[in-house]
């Protein structure tokens, strides 16, 4: 019977892709003097996986450039030979290729055959050129800054490998995986050693040990060694982030689901939070007495809908390693073509955020990484005669910070030069003035056109960076801020709201209007009639609290609305916070609080002034989200 | 279909299908291709925004949809504005959002032959002639067939973000 295989071209492509970015990454965390048995069969079942697929599609071209892939990393695999750094360069580029030939299969692109016979030649030499040391396991122990115990557990793992061959080529799940964080840990260790030389103070160790493979792990390296195996804490080397990712993919089951089919069920989701609270409001007129069971069940209903809710949200919720695990390529080959030396650091790479901010971050962020790298770092003849190591870091790292996430970039280079861009900021006639804080002087070159580089290169300094970034952010509803002290580094900071399609909020009334108020921008709220309210100039009304002052918003004023409230006095003021400023809203009084589903009100109409968008409330009347940023800056 | 519906203003062939929902403004009838109308409903429940021209009233909650809604009658002024249960609001389908129009009723669907449309003449109105597709000749009644499509994606309405400078 014949089958149309290409009804399943999309599966194989998408599982290719997945493949090739994981070979990537494991070959940059590979430590090319040291590397782990692991790793390295993990790489080659990659290639393997991709060979095998590409095999049974008829991708030809595939196969061959794989082939020699392959056989190559068996031998590797086998320690016939050893790993050389030029192995991981043709490594690498052949990963591309195949990404070029998977993407001319797709329909998008076409494939550079020059490239292809290159990598092909480059490999079968490489695989074919002779070797005189011998290999080892692990040769380098004595060479490693901080020494091992001779009873490396490790070696005891590596001698077993040979015997289990087929557990290693057939079955990617259990047999082989439960034994591997033992190994993992080990030469996360060794990977560690280097890495904290360079970085004096302790770490906690945070790593959940989820499995018991790896609780034995620990434990045998307690006996063996006086370093914690998990030494590494929050931050993640190379090494660290490559063990985290395969030993996710070994306990995570997982299917595939299109991302229409999600996004549907979360709009299905925020349709039935609606219709529950809908039901609610109307049992509320309904007398409780009346029929108790009823409203037990709907106090059922509301908490089930919440935990689905939640349950729903989280589908669309990814780690934004997503992002980040592209970097550590991005680095490696713009430090290479840079000659600088840089070590990149990751931390919080398993903070989750929208799928939908995750797509749009990653180009700003390209940027931010690409200018750090080629004008925050210096070269190591600077950084060595400014007394610096000579080795750079960058540093990404995400938070959460309430409601929102916050993504840091930052580098320990040259920072800003807060005379250099002054003075081009004069030259473009940027009015600007000396005694201007840093924090405006920073600013500045996030302006249009604005580039400070001495020489424009290949990678940034064309002045169209920080501007699309700044832009690209604004429009996720996010903000950029920057800092830097000259000599020691600069970071940026990205601050993004978690998720673009849930709120929790306070809804308050003006006259005949409902507003939502997002509740992380909330501090407090008081009814007029107790606060110290003081005018100013005999209009302007300032609120005292604790020692501050704080200008009084009116809503009703903001948004024109009528009201028979408008003394502060005989309403409620709310004090809310952003940006690091704060002011009091005067609204006539507060509704109740709410899980509100984000609606865009752009789709069909456009953006309203300090609004940041629209929801449906329990009585199927439109209410308004304020944009609490807004607000504040047009005080 | 009705896929040409960006063909220049006043070509007899702007709609295909020639079928067209009358409705009325004042004293005068209005025509607009059918299948740009989705339903039609009643003035309920309408949120105000701040800082709008007076015409648009505000938006609704359509099934969970965000709607727009716009007062023809205050935009052309035309007719008596005032909000009560026999208030009819049009909603459009348009290529990229939907738009709900507040009119004074709406009469029927006519079906027009390209010899009863007639190009529009230039004169001056509160509807820009580059919106007018047409007059459409039905006995004694003309019809003003409007490009709704432009209309609402045009600057006069105010509905769409203008596009940062």
């Amino acid at each position: 019977m014949a089958i149309d295989l290409s009804q399943f071209y999309q599966v194989f492509f998408e599982e290719a892709a997945e493949h090739l970015a994981a070979m990537e990454s494991l070959l940059l965390g590979l430590d090319v003097n040291n590397p782990s048995m692991d790793d390295l069969n993990a790489i080659f079942r990659s290639a393997h996986s991709v060979k095998g697929g590409a095999g049974t599609f008829g991708f030809t071209d595939m196969t061959e450039v794989t082939h020699v892939l392959e056989t190559l990393l068996d031998k590797l695999r086998k320690q016939e030979m050893t790993l050389t750094d030029e192995m991981v360069t043709a490594f690498l580029e052949a990963g591309d290729v195949i990404s070029m030939q998977l993407a001319a299969h797709r329909g998008e692109g076409e494939v550079d055959e020059r490239a292809v016979s290159e990598v092909r030649e480059k490999l079968e030499r490489l695989t074919a050129a002779p070797q005189s040391s011998p290999p080892e396991a692990a040769p380098e122990i004595d060479e490693s800054p901080v020494a091992l115990p001779p009873q490396d557990p490790g070696y005891g793992f590596f001698d077993d490998l040979p015997e289990t061959p087929a557990a290693v080529e057939e079955d990617q799940g259990y047999g082989f995986f439960t034994e591997t964080p033992a190994m993992k840990a080990e030469a996360e260790t060794k990977q560690g050693y280097g890495f904290f030389e360079e970085l004096p103070k302790p770490q906690p160790a945070t790593i959940a040990a989820p499995t018991a493979a790896s609780q034995e792990a620990s434990r045998r390296k307690k006996e063996t060694s006086a370093t914690p195996a998990a030494g590494t804490g929050d931050e993640i080397t190379f090494g660290k982030r490559v063990t985290d990712r395969a030993a996710a993919t070994a306990e995570t089951s997982s299917i595939r689901v299109s991302v229409e089919k999600v996004d549907q069920l979360i709009n299905l989701m925020g349709e039935l939070v609606i219709t529950q609270s809908m039901l609610a409001q109307a049992a509320m007129n309904i007398d409780g007495t009346v029929d108790e069971n009823l409203q037990r069940n709907l106090h059922q209903l509301e908490r089930n809908t919440r935990g689905m809710q939640e349950a729903v949200m989280s589908i669309r919720m990814m780690p934004i390693s997503f992002v980040f695990s592209r970097f550590p390529r991005l680095v490696r080959e713009l430090s290479g073509k840079l000659n600088k030396q840089v070590e990149m650091k990751m931390v919080g790479e398993s903070t989750e955020l929208d799928k939908g901010l995750i797509e749009k971050i990653s180009d700003p962020m390209t940027h931010l990484v690409r200018n750090s790298l080629d004008h925050g770092i210096e070269s190591p003849e600077k950084r060595i005669a400014a007394g610096k190591n000579p080795c750079g870091t960058l540093t990404l790292k995400a938070s959460h910070q309430g409601g929102n996430i916050v993504i840091e970039v930052s580098d320990d280079g040259g920072g800003l030069n807060r005379g250099k861009i002054l003075q081009k900021a004069r030259e473009k006639g940027l009015p600007v003035r000396d005694d201007m804080s840093d924090q405006e002087v920073w600013a500045l070159i996030m302006e249009p056109g604005f580039s400070t580089a001495e020489v424009v290169t290949d990678v940034s300094g064309r002045g169209v960076g920080m501007d699309v970034v700044r832009r690209n952010i604004a429009e996720l509803g996010g903000r950029v801020e920057l800092d830097s002290v000259e000599g020691h580094g600069s970071r940026v900071i990205i601050r993004l709201p978690l998720t673009l399609a849930i709120l929790d909020g306070l809804s308050v009334s003006v006259g005949h209007e409902t507003y939502i108020i997002p509740l992380n921008a909330i501090i407090e709220s008081l009814p007029g009639a107790a606060a110290d309210i003081k005018t100013v100039s005999g209009q302007g009304h300032l609120l005292r609290v604790r020692g501050e002052h704080l200008p009084i918003v009116a809503l009703h004023q903001v948004f024109g609305v009528e009201t028979k409230i408008t003394e502060p006095e005989k309403g409620i003021l709310v004090l809310m916070e952003a940006e690091s400023r704060k002011i009091a809203l005067f609204v006539d009084e507060l509704v109740g609080q709410h899980q509100v589903v984000i609606k865009s009100l752009e789709s069909n109409y456009r953006r309203v002034p300090c609004v940041s968008g629209a929801t449906i409330m329990g009585d199927g009347r439109v209410a308004l989200i304020l944009d609490v940023g807004a607000l504040i800056r047009i005080k | 279909m009705a896929s040409n519906q960006e063909a220049p203003a006043g070509s007899h062939s702007a709609v295909s299908n020639n079928e067209f929902l009358t409705f009325t403004l004042g004293k005068e009838e209005y025509g607009i291709d059918i299948l740009r109308v989705q339903e039609i409903r009643g003035y309920d429940a309408v949120t105000a925004i701040a800082n709008t021209p007076e015409f648009i009233k505000g938006v609704i909650n359509l099934r969970g949809v965000i709607v727009p809604i716009v007062d023809m009658r205050i935009k052309f002024k035309l007719g008596k504005v005032e909000y009560n249960q026999f208030t009819v609001v049009i909603i459009l389908n348009l290529s990229h959002r939907v738009v709900g129009m507040v009119v004074d009723g709406v009469s029927d669907v006519i079906t027009l032959t390209a010899e009863q449309i007639k190009a529009a003449p230039e004169f001056s109105s509160a509807l820009d002639t580059q919106y007018i597709m047409g007059l459409g000749a039905v006995d004694q009644r003309m019809i003003i067939l409007m490009d709704i499509e432009k209309l609402m994606s045009s600057r006069d309405m105010d509905l769409i973000d203008r596009v940062a400078a």
